[in-house]
């Protein structure tokens, strides 16, 4: 519902103007914010504003607004995709600030996502980690009855919350380390968690850790922060699952790697 | 765009090259006809695929499994992101697993009917046929779609539909769908066979020869300019709906790409066929910048309903069954609260629009779980909608366990798209049209879950078969990159821009843009009529004249500039919109999503004109590719033939 009070803010937001340029905080007073307006449309409100005075409109990326496409990533206020779990950027409300509030607004930080402009950055290196053996090798035509194979409703729940991943990479933000291994469990483990997955098990694993830590990502000491920032609340137990998956890969795996 | 338009009937540009015959066959027996690329020269073949959601992303792997060299284009940084993500509630196949009387014939009868027989029936037959191998594909791929206790597949039922066969993954079908087909692809990319090009926007396309064989687009991180060439182009682009500002759609969505290539020389069929949802959370202030749906399978469970009194100022909770009107319920016995989308949107509307509305803005009507908690409880609703339940809350700050859900009607998908043959080749020799972005399939209103089926189909199942008769049968000698064809559309592309950014005016682009859905809303929206869209004609002219003199868009065109980006989009939609409105105002009859308020019967239901409209208006540019002017677009009919479902009035009330 509607309320006739508006919110008073002052925003500090990153501006870098391209990959290699220097960047810096600005600052910039908000007024009258709704507080149902959601956290992007408050930016979408200052990007009028800013046009209207001349300077350049900050660059963040958005697509569908609800939460599933995974391409907001906003650092608010320290905080991968802001204070409210389980909710990305774009889900966010004005109504979790306050008056007089003061909002610090980066882009994620890591060196696999390097800054393209203000707030938007190359997430690519994910992309790459799924071609390196996130999928089931099955070409069009060649699928059985999708009944053939019976797949327990314990296993398929389990498969599905990690399958949820939306790929946004605030688990590499929130983490001190920058380290990928939530995302690359939650594939791993989708697939591991289904007999469609079996065949490829072993490669896949590898081939995606080997390409998880060429893309510079960094190790898991087990803080835990990830699972803290992650929007489709995908769980660590993934990660150890990741492990178990490995080792199983390079000790006891007789399929080829 | 007025009376100037010719007309031609049964125009010889639009041959559907649909077989006849035993509509049962018809398919195999096209398949049997078409010609083949032999394999060791599949990889002699190069393939444009622009768009990665389900359609595109599905083709292009499935076309590189088969040997051609694909190359695959989005706008977004991954194709993951395609808008087929957000697709929430479910995807059709006729598997009749629930042994409830399910068969390829009536999915392909209910959407006939669905569709308002606006749709041709060999494609629609063809789509029910190929909807059972979907499943096992996608299943194949490892998608998790939700299973019963023994292990096999669950399915939950969908509005227009009596049968239960809507597969589903919890309330992200079409998040899992697309990383299945997205999975599909980047397999493809480790093997060599897919280069992906993201972040790349299509501004134009490419002919030679009257022959589709390429693709201009801006590299949209550095903001130069590359031309693509190849051997066929497909676009898989998704819908329009954002010519409406406010739609569920995600924001990126545009018509960019179709429009271009309509400028082109591709038709542009049954533009005005647009469908609104009736479950989508309403709207809260002007700061509005997009709308969300609530998926329609919630109506599987919940009951709309509006106070029976229009003054009632008791809260929901408060309000007695008998002070209730469960107005679908009233009036559609048979399909009760799951009547298809364009019949629930319109009821809730005049309940609005008769003052029953409800809330601030009393722009909404409720979508009340109370008696499926009391029934199943609690935990099992939250099982089924769990997400949608979460997200209602997170939007609105109110619990719908607890509360009814407020909803209204918004603009989601578009039925007209990029005319196409059964072959789904647009009226360009070698340009394809694939998913949202083509008309084929739904008529003049699509049913829950068949948007899913029909890109998944298109993209596993049709083109990697039509494809090859192009390829087989046309002359395609190589071009190169400085032929003055490549090189004049990438000029032209180049002159837009620069033009865009020259103009320096006052006006954002967000406010044209907001403008125009405004309009778009108002007057072409879920009612039209005659002197509503000839004023929205003369307003939109208006809108984008003042665009081209007084548009401001920021920063250069060499660096990342999603305002750019925005006013490329906006310029287009100002243009598209108005032949959106035209086709409505030729469309003298209602039918599905189209309402025309001078064609209803005396229930308010739609009433369509068979005699005069039973064809896919299809509109052909003729004018200059730089400018626009209405009064260019020539109307081409298809007519429509109806031998296996025979054309009768819809109801859903008996
Ligand atoms: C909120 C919501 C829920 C839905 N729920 C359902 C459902 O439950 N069941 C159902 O069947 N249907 C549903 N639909 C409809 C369905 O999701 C879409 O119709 C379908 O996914 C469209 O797929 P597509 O592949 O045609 O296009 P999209 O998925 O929209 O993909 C378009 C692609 O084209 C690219 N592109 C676009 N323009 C350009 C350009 N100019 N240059 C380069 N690339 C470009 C984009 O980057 C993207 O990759 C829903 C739709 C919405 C909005
Ligand atoms: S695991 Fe969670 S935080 Fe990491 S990419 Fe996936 S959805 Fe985002
Ligand atoms: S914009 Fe899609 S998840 Fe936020």
């Amino acid at each position: 519902m509607s309320s006739s009070r508006g919110l008073n803010l002052t925003l500090k937001i990153w501006r870098q103007p391209g990959p290699n340029a220097r960047g810096e905080f600005r600052t910039y007073e908000m007024k009258n914010i709704s507080p149902d307006m959601s956290f992007l449309e408050m930016l979408d409100v200052l990007n009028e504003q800013l046009i209207q005075t001349s300077e350049e409109p900050v660059a963040f990326d958005h697509d569908c607004r609800e939460g599933i496409c995974g391409m907001c990533s906003l650092m608010i206020n320290g905080q991968a995709h802001g204070p409210d779990r389980a909710t990305t950027t774009c889900q966010l409300h004005m109504r979790r600030f306050s008056d007089g509030d003061t909002i610090v607004i980066e882009p994620w930080r890591a060196n696999a996502f390097p800054v393209i402009r203000d707030l938007a950055t190359d997430r690519a290196a994910f992309d790459r980690i799924i071609t390196a053996g996130g999928y089931v090798s099955v070409n069009t035509g060649n699928a059985q009855d999708a009944n053939c194979l019976p797949v327990g409703r314990d296993r398929q729940e389990k498969s599905m919350a990690a399958a949820a991943c939306i790929g946004c990479g605030a688990c590499v933000a929130a983490c001190k380390n920058a380290s990928a291994m939530l995302f690359v469990s939650a594939k791993v483990s989708q697939l591991a968690l289904l007999p469609q997955g079996e065949p490829e098990r072993a490669r896949r694993v590898t081939r995606m850790v080997a390409q998880m830590d060429k893309e510079g990502f960094g190790g898991c000491t087990n803080t835990y922060e990830c699972e803290a920032a992650c929007p489709a609340e995908v769980s660590v137990s993934n990660i150890a699952r990741l492990n178990r998956e490995y080792l199983r890969a390079v000790v006891v795996s007789e399929e080829g790697v | 765009m007025s009376s100037a338009t010719a007309i031609n009937s049964g125009s010889s540009r639009l041959q559907s090259n649909a077989p006849t015959g035993d509509i049962t066959t018809r398919w195999d027996r096209h398949k049997f006809d078409l010609k083949l690329v032999n394999p060791a020269n599949k990889r002699k073949f190069n393939i444009i695929v622009v768009g990665t959601g389900l359609a595109g992303a599905s083709a292009a792997a499935s076309l590189a499994e088969l040997g051609y060299n694909v190359k695959a284009f989005c706008f977004q940084d991954s194709p993951r992101r395609a808008h087929s993500i957000a697709a929430q509630g479910g995807i059709n196949a006729a598997k009749n697993y629930c042994n409830d009387g399910d068969s390829v014939w009536r999915l392909f009868y209910d959407t006939v009917k669905g569709g308002d027989f606006r749709a041709r029936e060999s494609n629609v037959y063809r789509l029910a046929s190929v909807s059972t191998n979907i499943i096992d594909q996608c299943v194949a791929q490892g998608v998790p779609f939700q299973r019963d206790y023994g292990g096999l597949l669950a399915n939950r039922s969908f509005g227009g539909a009596q049968v239960s066969r809507t597969f589903y993954a919890r309330g992200q079908t079409g998040q899992q769908l697309l990383l299945g087909a997205y999975s599909a692809l980047m397999r493809q990319v480790d093997l060599g066979k897919v280069k992906l090009f993201a972040r790349r926007e299509m501004l134009d396309l490419i002919k030679v020869d009257d022959v589709a064989r390429g693709i201009v687009v801006r590299n949209l991180v550095t903001g130069e300019f590359e031309s693509h060439t190849g051997d066929a182009v497909l676009l898989a682009t998704g819908g329009y709906g954002n010519v409406f500002y406010l739609s569920t759609n995600a924001k990126g969505c545009n018509v960019t790409a179709s429009w271009r290539c309509h400028k082109r020389g591709a038709f542009f069929a049954n533009p005005c066929f647009t469908q609104i949802h009736p479950t989508c959370i309403p709207v809260s202030g002007d700061h509005q910048s997009k709308l969300t749906l609530m998926s329609e399978s919630l109506r599987n469970d919940g009951r709309v309903w509006v106070p029976k009194n229009p003054n009632d100022s008791r809260s929901a909770n408060e309000i007695p069954d008998d002070d209730r009107d469960y107005f679908l319920e009233r009036r559609y016995a048979a399909f009760g609260n799951l009547v298809p989308r364009d019949v629930a949107s319109r009821a809730a509307k005049k309940a609005c629009d008769e003052g029953f509305g409800v809330g601030e803005t009393k722009l909404a009507v409720y979508l009340d779980f109370r008696d499926t908690i009391k029934r199943d409880g609690a935990a099992v609703v939250k099982g089924k909608y769990g997400n949608l339940f979460q997200m209602y809350a997170k939007i609105t700050g109110e619990d719908p366990y607890s509360t009814p859900m407020r909803i209204y009607p918004a603009v989601h998908y578009t039925m007209g798209g990029l005319w196409v043959d059964y072959n789904l080749q647009t009226t360009i020799p070698g340009l394809y049209c694939l998913g949202e972005a083509n008309f084929s399939d739904h008529g003049a209103n699509r049913l829950g879950a068949s948007a899913l089926m029909q890109g998944l189909a298109d993209g596993y199942f049709v083109i990697p078969y039509t494809i090859g008769h192009h390829l087989a049968t046309s002359k395609l000698p190589k071009i190169s990159d400085d032929h003055p064809d490549v090189r004049g559309a990438v000029e032209a592309a180049k002159a837009r821009v620069t033009k865009l950014l020259g103009i320096q005016g006052s006006r954002s682009v967000e406010s044209f843009h907001r403008a125009l859905g405004k309009i778009m809303w108002e007057k072409c929206g879920m009612a039209r009529n005659e002197a509503g869209l000839k004023y929205a004609e003369q307003e939109i002219a208006a809108l984008r004249h003042e665009f081209w003199n007084n548009v401001r868009v920021m920063g250069t065109g060499e660096a990342f500039n999603q305002n750019l980006e925005h006013a490329g989009r906006v310029a287009d939609f100002l243009e598209f919109g108005e032949l959106l409105v035209h086709d409505a105002l030729t469309r003298e009859e209602s039918c599905g999503g189209h309402f025309r308020e001078e064609h209803q019967t005396e229930e308010s239901e739609a009433k369509r004109n068979d005699a005069d409209f039973c064809h896919a208006a299809a509109w052909e540019y003729t004018g200059g590719h730089d400018s626009f002017t209405g009064e260019k677009e020539q109307l081409h009919k298809e007519p429509l033939e109806f031998e296996n479902v025979h054309l009768t009035t819809r109801s859903y009330r008996e």
